[in-house]
């Protein structure tokens, strides 16, 4: 836990102070959002439209943030030294994937309000705490998934490439479900919880995925 | 030194005999279907097919799962095997499935259609895992990480399909149920025919390439022994473990 602990104020003081990642990925969402605006030729969109426009541009910009997690790791020997250390390596799995938690929550906090002002028609307002409870189980997953296909990516020669290629039909699932879960939630008279059904989805697929990480992250540090 | 052509020519005349019953039933026996006629026929190749090629799929993760507990690089060359053969019978599955979609709903690709969805992102994402190994140089490494990720891509297969058969209507006929299925007597012989004789093919074709990458590696093995360094080429970048 310590070990845990110390790997994510490391990678949290690292963005911090360099600041290359999370606004990357803002920036993209919010490019991507004017792109859904010119591509789509609407000026307003809800339902599950503004759903899957949602959800699409979070899953894009969070996978700049996968491409990104071990890359200090793989320049700077951080792999060698965490090896060396006398500590458990699922902790690196588990820091890692609450970096990336973390990054992209804040990447939503800045994203889904600037999606709520440039592109969705209905108030966000009301649907917001439904919306959270959804955003929250989804990040789980492309936190675990991501951290998991990084380090797989992070060794190989095209490691920017096999990263998305790997990462996203894996993802494709929590995607169905982040979208379909959200789509009432943005309709112009929606409700305001989200369906069941599909938090329940992407609550299994993130405690599957999460076992099966814990699994096997061991193997991919081995050296 | 383990001889996997064992049997093999048992396995072969096996297959060949499944298959050539499984088609002489499929084009003498079965009944035409009432609604689709001839065209249902492809039916008893393209269901076995894709499911032959799932399980291979799950086959391939569990023969990693091996790799990783022993660090024996058989088990690894077995579930590359298992996982390109599924890949190859996965594409004929989509082949045979979308000349059946167009003839039966006049499209090639329908979207409303749980099964052929999730069996497309099943293969899109196998068919990252050549690439992956190829982009990885050290050997030992190599088969690491695509155990991980047959594993990982395993577990996906019923994971994938829960989600997509909930997101969409059903219009696929569903022909294997729980309950034993809707289809008549004949055509439930001829299918089952059909589909003991395709995984007889996946098995032998299985074991032949295991043959011949094992000899192939044996040969290398007695090559270097006999001649020292020099005496092998090298072996070159590759997907394959060897």
């Amino acid at each position: 836990m310590k070990t845990t602990l110390t790997v994510l104020r490391k990678d949290l003081r690292l963005e911090l102070r360099t600041l290359e990642t999370v606004p990357a990925m803002t920036l993209f969402a919010v490019t991507t959002f004017v792109i859904f605006h010119f591509g789509l030729n609407r000026a307003t969109i809800d339902g599950q439209l503004a759903a899957s426009v949602l959800t699409t541009t979070l899953l894009l910009a969070g996978m700049l943030g996968v491409n990104r997690l071990f890359v200090a790791e793989r320049e700077q020997g951080g792999f060698d030294a965490f090896l060396l250390a006398p500590v458990d390596r699922t902790a690196m799995l588990v820091a890692k994937a609450a970096a990336l938690f973390t990054f992209l929550t804040v990447l939503e906090v800045i994203a889904v309000p600037a999606f709520g002002l440039l592109l969705l028609g209905p108030s966000l307002g009301r649907s917001l705490p439904g919306l959270i409870a959804v955003l929250a189980l989804a990040d789980l997953g492309i936190a675990v998934i991501g951290t998991l296909v990084s380090a797989i990516a992070i060794h190989t020669r095209a490691r920017d490439l096999i990263g998305p290629v790997i990462g996203l039909p894996l993802l494709i699932p929590a995607l169905i479900a982040t979208a379909r879960a959200i789509g009432p939630l943005l309709a112009v008279h929606g409700s305001s919880s989200p369906p069941g059904k599909w938090l329940a989805v992407l609550a299994l697929y993130d405690v599957v995925f999460a076992l099966i990480a814990y699994a096997v992250f061991d193997f991919l540090l081995e050296d | 030194m383990t001889i996997y052509g064992k049997g093999l020519r048992g396995l072969s005349l096996a297959t060949i005999a499944t298959l050539g019953v499984a088609l002489t039933l499929i084009f003498f026996y079965a009944p035409l279907d009432a609604n689709q006629g001839f065209v249902q026929k492809i039916f008893y190749v393209h269901v076995p097919l894709a499911i032959i090629s799932l399980c291979g799929f799950i086959f391939g993760g569990a023969l990693a799962v091996g790799y990783l507990r022993t660090g024996d690089k058989r088990w690894d060359m077995r579930s590359y095997v298992a996982i390109h053969l599924a890949l190859i019978f996965g594409i004929g599955g989509l082949i045979t499935g979308s000349i059946w979609a167009k003839a039966s709903w006049g499209h090639w690709w329908v979207w409303n259609e749980p099964t052929l969805v999730s069996f497309m992102i099943v293969l899109l994402l196998f068919a990252t895992y050549q690439p992956l190994r190829f982009s990885i140089d050290d050997p030992e490494r190599q088969s690491r990480y695509a155990s991980v990720f047959a594993i990982v891509a395993g577990a996906f297969v019923p994971l994938n399909f829960i989600a997509v058969r909930l997101a969409q209507e059903y219009v696929h006929p569903r022909v294997l149920t729980l309950s034993g299925g809707n289809l008549p007597g004949p055509m439930r012989l001829t299918f089952l025919v059909s589909f003991l004789g395709l995984l007889l093919l996946y098995v032998t074709l299985w074991k032949y390439e295991m043959a011949a990458k094992n000899a192939r590696m044996q040969v290398r093995a007695l090559r270097r022994r006999l001649l020292g360094d020099d005496g092998i080429r090298p072996v070159g970048r590759s997907a394959a473990p060897s």
